[in-house]
């Protein structure tokens, strides 16, 4: 019984002790935090100033190391810290009852800007946005609605159907067998995008060539399980298709592993993947997540206003596209692709994003 | 030396003596990745006790451990090695967020409705397990594993049928708000409820930036049952008699396969009130896709070693380990170590407490070169 009280008294003295210093921390959180809001108001003073800004992001649970587009997001915070030499810090979600603990942490260790990353993490950044009026949130892969989302929130999304688009253009001018594969992660508004995205490019293509290709789509209802990405491939490419394009972040490795073991192509998503299967991966459907934190990251620190509003990143900002070495690729698919993205910034193509908008564009 | 030795001895002494070598192992993991150990360990605490939402973070992050520990704890007095808390766990938070989705009746029928449904869910997970070892004698250990890949995958199965799922998210729809067992889940966010907190800082701090709930307390008072059945109740004295040694129980005249099974369920059913409380308890309420196991029941099995296998140490254990989990991330955050370190550090504890054994030689020694003085 003793030791127990002993315990109990130690920890409180720890306490005791980590509180008085938690008192010191947060005076200097309402100096910074008075800062912050005089730098919004000089919006010329901005460089000057930014290493007293601090940017953060929650992860969702697939983890900072995902391949995907937490690490992108990552990698554009920490090419903000050299270009701008703000604070930078991640926080990793292990489950989703992490999202809400994990972004009230961030706002008392008084960051300026907070991202969430992933449509996961939604309702979870619009109650933080509610409680902290003074942080700006912004988030990658969803949009609130306009009217009724909190001011100091802002969505980034991804014209992902556009470099669905050129791929699928791709796959159509490679493919021999006149069959080609999609595999998905979760049905889901986004992963529509690349979806109808690459089924309008292949028909594309297809109409250029006049002849038919078929597409076959799958989910893998995960998108983290690459055994079930690796089994769907396997399946279509024993099916003749000799290419797959996948967007099921961590599912997706399977694909292209099957892509490897079938030795055909697989298309990968998100970054360049071709360092999984230098022989097999044909190009990427570049999503830089990286480039749109950094960007929207940067127009916070400048003071412009960010909040309430939805970015949105396509081809035209260099957010998608598909990477510049492919070295699978014939040099004249390449170039026909390149000519196809110039149309598309243009506006002369428009890639559909879902099932009604690609129904309007197969019918031109 | 008699004194030492005795010291020695009690369980609580070689979980604490585990604790310290954990923290210096960590500490030259640390020094060795060019961190300070010192600031490492001061972000860890500050990241547990600096503020009083912290410290209520910690203890809803502690409540469904202790239980899931209190589960492992409970099997391990009588030999089993419920290694499935985790499969019992995900098996019953999907029962409760399926029921608290579909079932909307008023709070005090819905809330004992859905802890029985994630009790009895739980239950059956462990029950299976029992049934299997005291009819067939298969190993409790493997089909545990294996119901814990049964239990993931039917879950992410189910988030994923349409009647659940919640479009454009990962996971279902959540549980209805009558099935919250928050602290005055409506009350605070009301005009005279938001008005009452603004008084007390901490206290507005505490409920509304964190799921204060009512688990921590069904966590102690099970605790507390759980010790009262196994040293105080008939049945308790023979399930720890099946444990000590199953043929001698079996030569006394009791009844081993049914002490197995009902240990078993039991098991089961402490992780399923687990699951009930962590869905009711705390948002979101729901369940979502499992990319791979949560750890809920892994971890309880962690706070059972450190507890030493007793079910009031499990508390102690839990709120520590609880600390570790939430209080970790602020290293990160602060000196910028991979969260990685206080996995490691946790793991050194266990790794410790395994070795407790050898403390207990220790112990043995001392005493025997005492006598031998003598």
């Amino acid at each position: 019984m003793k030791k127990i009280v002993a315990i109990i008294l130690a920890l409180g003295m720890m306490a005791s002790v980590t509180a008085c210093s938690s008192g010191s921390s947060s005076s200097s959180q309402a100096s910074s935090a008075a800062a912050s809001s005089e730098e919004a108001s000089s919006e010329a003073s901005g460089e000057g100033k930014s290493s007293d800004f601090k940017a953060a992001m929650v992860t969702d649970t697939g983890g900072v190391n995902d391949q995907s587009f937490n690490q992108s997001s990552w990698e554009g915070l920490q090419s903000l810290n050299k270009d701008t030499g703000a604070k930078v810090s991640y926080l990793e979600s292990k489950q989703a009852a992490d999202y809400a603990t994990n972004l009230d942490k961030l706002a008392d260790d008084d960051n300026d800007i907070i991202w969430g990353i992933g449509y996961a993490m939604a309702g979870a950044i619009g109650n933080a946005a509610k409680q902290n009026p003074d942080i700006s949130y912004a988030i990658v892969d969803n949009e609130y609605d306009e009217k009724t989302m909190p001011s100091n929130v802002t969505g980034v999304m991804f014209r992902a159907q556009e470099s669905s688009f050129l791929v699928g253009y791709i796959a159509g001018k490679t493919t021999k067998t006149n069959k080609v594969g999609f595999v998905g992660g979760q049905t889901s508004a986004i992963i529509d995008q690349f979806q109808y995205g690459y089924q309008a490019g292949v028909d594309y293509a297809a109409k250029e060539l006049n002849k038919t290709i078929s597409v076959s789509s799958q989910y893998a209802e995960s998108f983290s399980d690459s055994a079930k990405g690796k089994a769907i491939a396997s399946k279509m490419f024993s099916d003749g298709c000799d290419i797959v394009f996948h967007a099921a972040g961590g599912a997706g490795v399977g694909v292209i592993q099957a892509a490897k073991e079938a030795d055909k192509y697989a298309i990968g998503v998100d970054r360049d993947q071709s360092y999984l299967a230098p022989e097999n991966v044909l190009t990427s459907a570049l999503k830089l997540a990286g480039q749109a934190v950094e960007q929207v990251s940067k127009d916070a620190i400048a003071g412009k206003d960010i909040g309430g509003k939805t970015y949105t990143f396509g081809l035209k900002e260099g957010a998608v596209g598909i990477p510049e070495d492919n070295k699978n690729l014939s040099k004249s698919v390449y170039e026909d692709a390149m000519k196809i993205q110039k149309q598309i910034i243009e506006g002369t193509i428009v890639p559909p994003y879902d099932k009604t908008t690609y129904a309007e564009f197969s019918k031109k | 030396m008699q004194l030492t030795a005795k010291i020695l001895k009690k369980p609580i002494t070689s979980a604490l003596i585990s604790v310290v070598f954990g923290f210096l192992v960590a500490a030259v993991v640390l020094s060795a990745a060019g961190y300070n150990p010192w600031q490492a360990f001061g972000a860890l605490f500050s990241g547990m006790f600096a503020k009083p939402k912290y410290f209520s973070n910690v203890i809803i992050k502690a409540t469904p451990i202790i239980l899931t520990g209190l589960s492992v704890a409970f099997a391990f007095k009588t030999s089993l090695f419920n290694i499935g808390a985790e499969g019992q766990y995900i098996f019953a938070a999907m029962v409760v967020t399926l029921l608290g989705m579909k079932l909307n009746m008023p709070a005090v029928l819905q809330i004992p409705v859905l802890v029985l449904a994630g009790v009895a869910a739980g239950g059956i997970w462990g029950g299976i397990v029992g049934i299997l070892k005291a009819k067939y004698g298969i190993h409790e250990v493997i089909t545990s594993i294996m119901l814990n890949w049964i239990a993931l995958y039917l879950s992410n199965y189910v988030v994923n049928l349409q009647a659940f799922h919640q479009p454009n998210s990962t996971g279902t729809y959540p549980i209805n708000t009558s099935g919250y067992v928050m602290l005055l889940p409506t009350w605070k966010y009301s005009d005279s409820g938001k008005a009452f907190l603004k008084r007390i800082p901490w206290l507005k701090e505490v409920m509304l930036k964190t799921d204060v709930n009512f688990g921590i307390l069904v966590a102690v008072l099970m605790a507390v049952l759980m010790w009262f059945v196994l040293y105080r109740t008939t049945k308790g004295f023979e399930m720890r008699a099946v444990g000590l040694n199953r043929d001698a129980a079996e030569f006394v005249g009791i009844n081993v396969n049914r002490s197995l099974l009902e240990s078993m369920v039991i098991s089961g059913a402490l992780s399923g009130l687990a699951a009930a409380m962590s869905v009711m308890g705390m948002a979101p309420h729901n369940i979502s896709t499992l990319a791979a196991f949560e750890n809920n029941g892994f971890n309880g099995l962690s706070v059972a070693f450190i507890a030493g296998g007793s079910p009031v140490g499990c508390i102690f254990a839990g709120l520590l380990f609880g600390g570790f989990l939430y209080g970790g991330k602020n290293v990160q955050s602060e000196i910028g170590a991979p969260s990685e370190i206080i996995d490691i550090m946790i793991g050194t504890i266990v790794f410790f407490v395994a070795l407790s054994t050898v403390i207990s030689k220790i112990a043995d020694r001392l005493a025997k070169g005492d006598a031998s003085h003598a």
